[in-house]
């Protein structure tokens, strides 16, 4: 055997975490906080906004989850999860001080270090709001190092809208400019949130200097076609809008397979893809 | 690269030799086909004249077909200790040893898959030359001779091998087996092998021919043809079983009945299955069979030559023997090529 290689036991054994807190963001959507279970565990655990982690559940298997906290504020790693099939049904059933495994994190996350420095628009779209909310507490954490936060969110309604009162909260922050919209039923919400796609909030989006912005798009797949053909509008490089792609992986570590998209692996050379990197491929939705 | 000989009067002896590294494990026969298994008898330890094509190629031994990666109990994960015994596989074709090349980088890139490595520190390889048969076209692919990749490998030149030493493993064996392997390797042998390695090259009959195929898999990825294979694929996942470079696999966790604890295994998966691109919430990313073939022959023919520099079909024929419906590299080139 000719390769030198480090061991790396750990790449396939999970650390036990433990749930310190949940609460619903949505009717189908709950947000967990845990903590290694073991002390000063969460230094070996460093990670980037808009990598993933894989999560095992004692008797329920193991699955891919963003990560939706800011490795700016350690210790704690948060996750949203929906509600959608036999491991997250019983995610749900997690009661605080409960246990789950974690091992990662896994994929490529935002490239912060081209960032820097940059206008930075993001735009989310319902259960996308979780790896970007990474991404904006990264930025809000470290303000100075990036120029203007622009940050469009759509959702299907208030109801649906994960986040909200933070939101609604950051509505009132200089630090950023916040546009929300659901696709109907703002009633009750109206000074906060508009009515229509999230396309329709690119009208507030202006004197965007095209050579000094990164755009970030993650949502559900139907929208990436009719967000990115807004933001190229401004006249962006390709390569700098950024989309989050999602799979089902069963490694993280390139070898399963099954996040394959054309000749691209979405856990090693994504999730995060350049739109360049993703326009040839025909498989992306 | 050191060259010995192997005189086939002590050819018999050679079992002794290697069992002294490891188990033996060679090609047997098994129906009309082979497999490789643990040969016990240094009787049973016999060489071919003819192309053997083991049914499963020698990935069994490094990522088995379904094997427990983590021990569960309800506070703790572990990895399992497990003793894998050295195994010295004996009589293994060139187009697998560049499979082997081809997990070797895989497994290495980007992460160590442990459970891999573990498996392969233990795998000595022992390759042998031999004559294609109808179905072998590893000279299409560039896969019909060895560089790298084996501890020893025989060349079959009538009354004697020629032995090459491709590793330090493989030294120490023509070491310890220092009375069956001679140095006395005259220089008039290399008309001989020169002879050899002509026949061996006019030997190929089976001609397919990949020059291109990279952008005809491009250029074709529409073609109503992958509709027709769609309609004949039984989505039996064979093709991917018997592929010496497939390596997709699944992982699924276990609980023994105590609930207590439990298992977490990984087993070989297949892209022609249909829960293959399935995520959450059952959308499906391949629903369709015709879209699961073009997935496997853009990976085998075009997706690995970006991530790696060559396309990872070895030219090893199975899949034109195992497919039940006809689809495989020949039958897929062939259209391509139109």
């Amino acid at each position: 055997m000719k390769y030198e290689y480090k061991k790396e036991p750990e790449l396939y054994t999970p650390i036990m975490m433990r749930i310190i807190s949940k609460r619903d963001l949505t009717p189908d959507v709950r947000f967990f906080q845990t903590v290694p279970k073991e002390e000063f565990k969460h230094l070996d655990l460093d990670y980037k906004p808009g990598q993933f982690m894989m999560l095992s559940l004692y008797g329920s298997g193991e699955a891919p989850f963003s990560i939706s906290s800011s490795p700016t504020r350690k210790g704690i790693f948060e996750f949203a999860i929906r509600k959608t099939g036999k491991i997250t049904n019983k995610i749900f059933e997690l009661k605080d001080g409960d246990q789950l495994g974690l091992r990662g994190p896994f994929g490529n996350g935002f490239p912060i270090e081209k960032m820097l420095g940059k206008d930075i628009v993001i735009v989310a779209g319902g259960l996308g709001a979780a790896p970007l909310r990474s991404l904006l507490l990264y930025i809000l954490d470290n303000r100075e190092l990036f120029g203007r936060l622009i940050y469009l969110y759509g959702a299907k309604n208030p109801q649906e809208m994960l986040y909200r009162p933070d939101f609604f909260e950051m509505l009132e922050s200089d630090q950023l400019e916040l546009h929300l919209t659901v696709d109907k039923g703002n009633e009750g919400f109206e000074d906060k949130i508009e009515e229509g796609m999230v396309t329709h909030l690119f009208k507030y989006v202006n004197d965007i200097d095209p050579k000094n912005t990164i755009a970030c798009v993650c949502g559900p797949p139907v929208m990436y076609k009719f967000v990115v053909n807004e933001i190229l509008k401004y006249n962006l490089e390709k390569h700098n809008i950024l989309v989050n792609l999602e799979r089902r992986m069963k490694c993280g570590t390139g070898k399963c397979g099954h996040c394959i998209i054309d000749y691209r692996y979405t856990c090693i050379d994504g999730p995060v893809f350049t739109y360049w990197d993703v326009i040839h491929m025909r498989e992306l939705i | 690269m050191r060259v010995l000989k192997l005189s086939k009067k002590d050819e018999k002896k050679l079992y002794d030799v290697l069992n002294k590294f490891g188990e033996v494990w060679a090609p047997v026969p098994k129906g009309s086909r082979y497999v490789y298994d643990k040969i016990e008898k240094k009787e049973d330890l016999v060489s071919y004249n003819e192309f053997v094509r083991t049914i499963l190629p020698i990935k069994k031994f490094l990522m088995p077909q379904d094997f427990n990666i983590l021990n569960l109990s309800p506070s703790k994960f572990e990895t399992p200790k497990v003793d894998i015994p050295t195994r010295v596989i004996v009589g293994v074709p060139p187009c697998e040893i560049h499979a082997l090349n081809i997990l070797d980088k895989f497994y290495t890139t980007d992460f160590v898959d442990n459970y891999y490595m573990e498996r392969r520190e233990k795998v000595i390889i022992i390759g042998k030359s031999s004559l294609p048969d109808e179905y072998l076209f590893s000279h299409k692919t560039n896969t019909s001779i060895v560089e790298e990749g084996y501890d020893l490998f025989f060349i079959d030149l009538g009354d004697y091998y020629l032995v090459w030493v491709g590793s330090e493993k493989g030294d120490d064996i023509v070491r310890l087996g220092s009375d069956i392997f001679s140095e006395d390797v005259p220089v008039d042998v290399a008309h001989d092998f020169v002879a050899y390695r002509e026949k061996r090259r006019k030997a190929f009959t089976k001609h397919i021919d990949l020059e291109g195929v990279t952008d005809l898999m491009e250029l074709m990825y529409d073609a109503d043809f992958w509709d027709e294979f769609g309609e004949k694929c039984l989505s039996c996942g064979q093709c991917t079983m018997v592929c010496p470079t497939c390596t997709c696999f699944n992982v699924i966790d276990e609980l023994e009945l105590n609930k207590d604890e439990g298992h977490r295994r990984r087993y070989w998966d297949s892209c022609m299955f249909k829960d293959y691109s399935l995520v959450a919430g059952q959308h499906n990313f391949r629903e369709s069979r015709a879209e699961r073939l073009k997935l496997w022959y853009t990976h085998k023919l075009k997706a690995f030559i970006g991530h790696f520099g060559s396309p990872s079909c070895v030219g090893c024929g199975r899949c034109i023997i195992t497919c039940p419906v006809e689809i495989n590299v020949e039958t897929v080139v062939e259209k391509l090529k139109g």
